[in-house]
């Protein structure tokens, strides 16, 4: 095998990163338009335009969370089994607001009855706002550590309640990961649309900016206070995975390690700030485009700015720390993680390709008047 | 802890959640190649109707689809949230085509699945035949790579026991890959897709040639329905899944209880057609067979013995003696992963890892093991054979049924009188139902019959469940009863409606019922 194993499972956790990155950036901007969808459209015609800003495109950018869901299975069974099963109706709540995209999307104009399609587009609006307040929440709670356990034989045992999730600290992560992804999708509304909905999203884009950067930056100063996790026995990067083989403490103030071991670090919460603040800027100026790129960097740092904090953990557990898992212990065989490098190298280049042309085969302004011409088309 | 009414609860809900979603992957499957066949003609030869086909059908199929991705994703997260021992155990091995299926065929066929259906005014012919072309392949790749992981449950090949990680790891990703298993079982499934999609345009457009409306439409779309249809019902009973039960022991096991086969008999055996299954005495109180046939099918050869039930019980309980070894050696390496000597213990008897498990379900420590639980566990190697019997003949009946009428369909689609035939577009019209109960029992029997074990011979069922609460589980089948049925009802409304409607609902002013614009 061509790289080693410390190093496979490094760069794992940078492409787990990168598919979450990739999942908020692309799905994200579907769900923030859903999640303003009541909001910045007002009659009929104008939903139907936003809607059809992500019409061609919500489909295959779902995909990075299917592929995301995937590759931590194969690279983190552990995670994946134990936040999985943990988070039991958190997942639930998730999959359940996710069902009302697809249907929402391909169902909702094929009749006229205005009470079906105004219901779809309240469906549209959890399928877009709750998966992204989960999530956040979700993030809240890892920062935290999750009370989690596992026997000898390594069956897990989560021994909170889903209301538990529902803390002060992992609420706040939740506004500010459901304002990061409707920032991002007033954007990319911004620069699909014209008149009175741009207007509009222009006003979201404000709100939940500033929202994003109150929300983060309280989020930045509260994590001060809240105790991370630390390794205290020797780390063999090289080991073979076993949660239980190292002590671990609680320790305030160390998710702030990193940023001093590692100066580096700190581009990640800069980024985020200076990603938000251009986005904003080039919004006003009606440079959208640009300003979907500064928002997808204000994504990059946001998500980075959690996951380098708790680097090496993944998910620690607050009833049992030892059971925490890191990128070192909860990933999958040597040879494994080989072939799921490869098999990532190889196909999203392709991916990043044709979804590229996907999107310029359908650029443009979405209108009314698009929507007028194709109404037996058009969703 | 695991109780027994948690693990039938998770079974159920899996079972439920897997069937519901497999109601809409094989029409899928096959509708995205009679859409390609559609708009290839439609590309050679200029005409407008076989766009209106291409787009018609391809409404309905958008109808369908919405719902396999609703449910698909359900299938995905379930891994993980009711069956996390399964995901770690197996996730070195199993997830990987569950990734690569996203990476190679999910993105592919999501992508160009929005250009298809937005692309037309946007793209030349060529290419938007190609989008329609790529999203057929991507179709059909997830089909194989979700194919991948479920054979490797059925022929775990290519995968070790690891006792420092307590879990199996892959060893070689060829073997997992070209599993016989899983490439039989592709051949099969695609293939029945594909049925389902001819029968879906077949059915449907013997009922506007019944009506005599949108007549040139409906002819155009049966005819090709029919020759689609009967290669693809020839090539899911040539290519079918028997091809692959001489591998491995589950298939053999899962071959002896949809048999009925008690015992052993001498090769080559013969094909049960019907029988009265005594399953407490373990035998059957009569029975009709074909001499030879299942001999002939099962091996492929004269003189190849398939094992019975009795047979394969008996070694699987010289399998669950040595697997007691393996439990015993398991559980001292994990108290101690130093001592040496268990470690090589469990080596000698890690083949037999699995059936040890078994004994799980009833004991905490090996020390409490009795004859009578061993007699126990070996029993349970074998699942249920009643439903595994007549689930399995309900399916081939249906199979041979619906050759028979694709065979009929295209005999008169090139004598070119099928639109004169009511009778045949009457058994057309009632025919469609039998592709999707036809695929329906085939996931039964392949999943069902390979009970007690999540993966064959090495992880039990029981031990696969996450430590979920049962109210949980309650709460959670409420759930999705409750989605799934008001979005059965959504989906059937909608898609009765357009089936009505037929291609004047593309308003071109072609058609019967067109529809002003909205």
């Amino acid at each position: 095998m061509i790289i080693d194993y410390p190093t496979l499972k490094v760069i794992w956790w940078l492409l787990v990163g990168v598919l979450l990155v990739g999942f908020a950036i692309m799905d994200g901007h579907d769900m923030g338009v859903g999640t303003l969808l009541p909001f910045v459209g007002r009659d009929d015609v104008e939903r139907r335009v936003v809607i059809n800003t992500v019409g061609p495109h919500w489909d295959g950018n779902q995909v990075w969370f299917i592929t995301g869901g995937g590759a931590i299975f194969a690279a983190w069974p552990l995670v994946y089994a134990t936040a999985f099963s943990g988070f039991y109706w958190a997942m639930l709540a998730v999959l359940w607001a996710l069902f009302f995209r697809p249907v929402g999307f391909d169902y909702r104009s094929k009749l006229h009855s205005p009470t079906w399609r105004k219901t779809w587009d309240w469906g549209l609006f959890v399928g877009g706002a709750v998966p992204p307040l989960i999530f956040g929440v979700a993030f809240g709670n890892l920062l935290q550590g999750v009370p989690f356990n596992f026997d000898n034989n390594l069956v897990s045992y989560y021994t909170g309640s889903f209301w538990g999730l529902l803390n002060p600290f992992a609420l706040l992560t939740g506004v500010v990961s459901t304002a990061m992804i409707t920032f991002h999708g007033a954007i990319y509304l911004m620069h699909r649309t014209e008149g009175d909905i741009q207007r509009r999203s222009r006003n979201a884009a404000l709100i939940f900016g500033v929202l994003l950067l109150a929300g983060f930056s309280a989020a930045g100063v509260w994590l001060q206070w809240i105790p991370g996790y630390v390794i205290t026995s020797t780390i063999d990067p090289s080991a073979l995975p076993d949660p239980l083989a190292k002590e671990v403490a609680r320790e305030a103030g160390a998710w702030m390690h990193n940023y001093q071991t590692m100066p580096a670090t700190m581009a990640l919460p800069v980024l985020a700030y200076l990603g938000t603040i251009a986005a904003l800027l080039l919004a006003l100026k009606g440079r959208t485009l640009s300003a979907f790129v500064a928002s997808s960097l204000t994504i990059v740092g946001v998500i980075g700015t959690a996951g380098a904090s708790m680097f090496p953990f993944v998910m620690p557990s607050s009833s049992d720390p030892r059971s925490s898992l890191t990128v070192w212990d909860s990933v999958s065989s040597h040879l494994t993680l080989s072939i799921m490098f490869f098999a990532t190298l190889i196909f999203m280049p392709i991916i990043i390709t044709y979804t590229s042309w996907a999107y310029r085969v359908m650029s443009g302004k979405v209108t009314a008047a698009y929507v007028r011409e194709n109404s037996h088309s058009a969703y | 802890m695991v109780t027994e009414q948690l693990v039938d609860l998770s079974r159920l809900q899996f079972a439920a959640t897997a069937m519901y979603h497999f109601l809409f992957v094989p029409l899928t499957i096959g509708m995205t190649w009679m859409l390609v066949i559609m708009e290839a003609v439609y590309v050679m030869t200029g005409k407008p109707i076989y766009k209106d086909m291409t787009r018609f059908w391809g409404k309905l199929f958008g109808i369908n689809f919405a719902l396999g991705v609703t449910t698909g994703i359900t299938l995905e997260f379930q891994f993980g949230t009711n069956w996390a021992y399964y995901s770690h155990y197996v996730g070195d091995i199993f997830g990987a085509p569950l990734a690569i299926e996203g990476l190679m065929a999910f993105f592919l066929e999501s992508t160009f699945i929005g250009l298809f259906f937005f692309g037309w005014d946007r793209l030349s012919r060529r290419q938007h035949l190609l989008v329609t072309t790529l999203m057929a392949i991507g179709t059909n790749l997830s089909a194989l790579w979700i194919l991948i992981a479920n054979g490797w449950m059925q022929n775990p090949v290519g995968a070790e026991f690891n006792a420092t990680t307590m879990r199996m790891e892959m060893v070689d990703f060829w073997a997992v890959l070209f599993n016989p298993d899983a490439q039989a079982k592709f051949v099969h499934t695609v293939s029945a897709g594909y049925v389902t999609g001819a029968m879906f345009v077949l059915s449907i457009s013997a009922w506007y040639l019944l009506r005599k409306r949108d007549v040139e439409f409906a002819k155009r779309s049966f005819r090709i329905a029919a020759a689609f249809g009967l290669a693809s019902a020839l090539s899911v009973i040539v290519l079918g899944d028997e091809s692959g039960y001489t591998v491995g022991e589950a298939q053999q096991t899962k071959m002896a209880a949809m048999e009925a086969m008690w015992e052993t008999e001498p090769a080559p055996a013969g094909l049960k057609l019907i029988a009265g299954i005594n399953e407490k005495e373990m035998k059957n109180d009569w029975e009709i067979e074909i001499p030879w046939l299942l001999g002939l099918i099962g091996t492929r050869s004269l003189d190849k013995e398939l094992p019975g039930i009795k047979e394969i019980i008996a070694h699987n309980r010289t399998r669950v003696v040595s697997g007691i070894e393996a439990v015993k050696a398991l559980d001292q390496v994990r108290s101690n992963p130093q001592d040496a000597a268990a470690r090589e213990r469990l080596l000698t008897y890690q083949a037999d890892l699995g059936f040890g498990l078994l004994l799980r379900k009833y004991v905490t420590s090996m020390d409490q093991v009795t004859p009578e639980l061993i007699d126990r566990a070996a029993a349970d190697t074998i699942p249920r054979v009643t439903p595994l019997f007549w689930g399995f003949r309900l399916m081939v009946a249906l199979g041979f049924a619906m050759a028979a009428l694709f065979g009929l369909a295209l005999w008169y689609s090139v004598k070119g009188s099928f639109a004169e035939k009511p009778w045949l577009l009457r058994w057309a019209l009632w025919s469609l139902p039998m592709p999707w109960i036809a695929c329906e029992m085939g996931w039964f029997v392949a999943e069902y019959g390979r009970q007690p074990w999540t993966i064959y011979g090495v992880l039990p069922t029981h031990m696969s469940v996450s430590t979920l609460s049962v109210s949980s589980l309650y709460g959670s089948l409420a759930g999705f009863v409750g989605f799934y049925t008001v979005l059965l009802i959504v989906e059937m409304y909608l898609m009765v409606k357009f089936a009505r409607q037929g291609p004047g609902s593309l308003g071109t002013g072609r058609y019967l019922n067109e529809v002003a614009h909205a």
